[in-house]
């Protein structure tokens, strides 16, 4: 375990120290916050009723997406472990007494938490002191934000559970391009990235919900705003839970089994 | 000029046939673009059922809205994506390689890169392009048929421009700036709308800071028939001003270009 907390302290650290691409990507995400405020207040002032949430909550939502960004996008993904497997210097990484799921996880969570922890704070104040409409509020109670962290970080689980089986699955197809595209274009519109879940129709939204992408963003954002409160609330968790600890599980031995038949590329 | 165009289409096809040596990844990445904007399609198709029209414009509006959008940054992107990679050309010293060859600086930059992939987007372009065009109820005089050809030009020149500036600023920074990804990826996403959706304040800043209105809102009205006005068919062709800064900025670059890497 030592070993593993040590990786993700390195990974942190060095994370960390891009500050200034950290800046930039923080005038990226207010454009593309406020945009996304401006296209819903559009919908919404078209007709406020076919809106399935508040208001109030959808601008959470937006400014906790764009602030967590680094937590939920799975287009981000570590290039280094794709390169290894396309060089072949995987190999080293395999004589080391370490188990290349758990190092690979540990990484990739320090590698998520620095980029998010060095964007979302600029992001939260300003999206607080905004003018009305556009500004973020406080959740309803101690609990909801207590509940709200609690699945943000399971909610961070899940999408680094799921990255890891696209890292494991480039171990068969080598070229990770193709695979990469695919699963994340993918997950983009299941997890409510595209269009937050509610906004679906009832019975694709029924099904969406159980689906382990439900899991990433759109629960831990959806509490946030006191969109998903009480029996339904325990629901998710649960379910979120469920998805955390499969998509593991199936991770873990999907790298059994390629770490038996595994190839080494280069020379 | 003649060998310029010939030497361009000779880049091309020597990094069409390296890509195509990676058959497999090749079709996947193909696959996966198309999704990426089919997803931006899904969104809006979702957003119609629950709402069925905003701030005015129908579904089939938007849908056409954002088909010639598309289309415009795919004809872009299919000539001038390579000023993408230029921060690298800049930083290894190989633009030095480049400034003396006898041929074009910005012929060479654009052979340099040409990603297939892309073909995805493009492919998707046309389908959304096709369904857009059918689906939008218009009867097709010469004159809207015009003003579709105007912007599809007009919005190539604009998004090249931006693409040349992006490159042009390599110069002074050795580093591609990340929020000018604003500029193309998010003006072709959220161009998606036409732009007094989003309310006054953007539609003037995309009129006035990147002319994106004058290929997108200004002649969809006229395409819509809410103005009769004649001067909207043209309004597309104004981009040729803002390429012209452009190529201005590229040109300042370009003599301010001190030789870097090793």
């Amino acid at each position: 375990m030592k070993k593993y907390i040590s990786f993700f302290g390195l990974r942190l650290n060095m994370g960390l120290q891009y500050r200034v691409a950290a800046a930039a990507g923080i005038v990226t995400q207010f454009v593309w916050g406020f945009m996304e405020c401006f296209v819903f207040r559009a919908f919404y002032e078209t007709n406020p009723a076919a809106f399935p949430m508040e208001f109030k909550a959808m601008v959470s939502y937006i400014w906790l997406q764009q602030a967590f960004l680094a937590f939920f996008a799975t287009w981000m993904m570590d290039n280094d472990i794709f390169d290894s497997i396309l060089s072949g210097n995987i190999a080293y990484e395999l004589c080391r007494p370490v188990s290349i799921y758990n190092m690979w996880f540990a990484k990739n969570a320090a590698t998520r938490i620095s980029r998010a922890l060095l964007r979302c704070m600029p992001i939260l104040i300003v999206a607080f002191i905004l003018p009305e409409p556009f500004k973020m509020t406080l959740p309803k109670n101690i609990l909801t934000f207590i509940v709200f962290m609690f699945t943000l970080a399971l909610g961070l689980g899940v999408t680094i559970a799921f990255c890891m089986l696209v890292y494991i699955i480039s171990f068969f197809t080598v070229s990770p391009q193709g695979v990469r595209i695919f699963f994340t274009s993918l997950v983009e519109f299941f997890c409510g990235a595209i269009v937050p879940i509610p906004f679906l129709p009832k019975p694709l939204k029924s099904i969406v919900e159980l689906l382990p992408f439900a899991g990433m963003q759109n629960v831990p954002l959806r509490i946030y705003g006191g969109d998903i409160y009480g029996e339904e609330l325990t629901r998710a968790v649960l379910l979120q839970t469920v998805w955390f600890v499969l998509l593991v599980l199936i991770g873990r031995g999907l790298c059994k089994i390629a770490e038996k038949k595994i190839v080494v590329q280069g020379g | 000029m003649k060998r310029g165009i010939s030497l361009y289409f000779h880049y091309i096809s020597v990094i069409i046939r390296s890509t195509m040596q990676y058959k497999m990844s090749f079709l996947l990445s193909i696959i996966g673009q198309f999704l990426i904007s089919f997803n931006v399609f899904l969104g809006i198709y979702f957003m119609f059922i629950r709402f069925n029209e905003v701030k005015g414009y129908t579904y089939s509006e938007v849908l056409l809205c954002f088909s010639i959008m598309l289309m415009e940054f795919s004809l872009a992107e299919c000539f001038a994506r390579g000023f993408d990679g230029f921060s690298s050309i800049v930083r290894n010293g190989e633009f030095d390689r480049i400034m003396v060859r006898p041929r074009s600086p910005i012929l060479q930059v654009l052979g340099s890169r040409f990603e297939l992939s892309r073909i995805g987007r493009m492919l998707q372009a046309v389908v959304m392009f096709v369904y857009g065009i059918t689906a939008s109820g218009i009867t097709w005089t010469l004159s809207r048929v015009i003003t579709v050809v105007f912007m599809l030009i007009g919005g190539t020149m604009l998004f090249t421009g931006i693409f040349m500036i992006y490159a042009a600023l390599c110069f002074f920074t050795l580093e591609g700036l990340e929020f000018m990804n604003v500029f193309t990826d998010g003006a072709r996403e959220y161009g998606k709308y036409p732009f007094d959706v989003y309310g006054k304040n953007i539609l003037r800043l995309c009129t006035f800071v990147v002319p994106y209105t004058l290929v997108q809102y200004y002649p969809l009205q006229y395409l819509l028939g809410r103005t009769e006005s004649p001067y909207y068919i043209i309004y597309p062709l104004g981009t040729v001003f803002f390429l012209a800064v452009c190529y201005g900025v590229w040109r300042y670059g370009l003599r301010h270009y001190k030789s870097n890497g090793s």
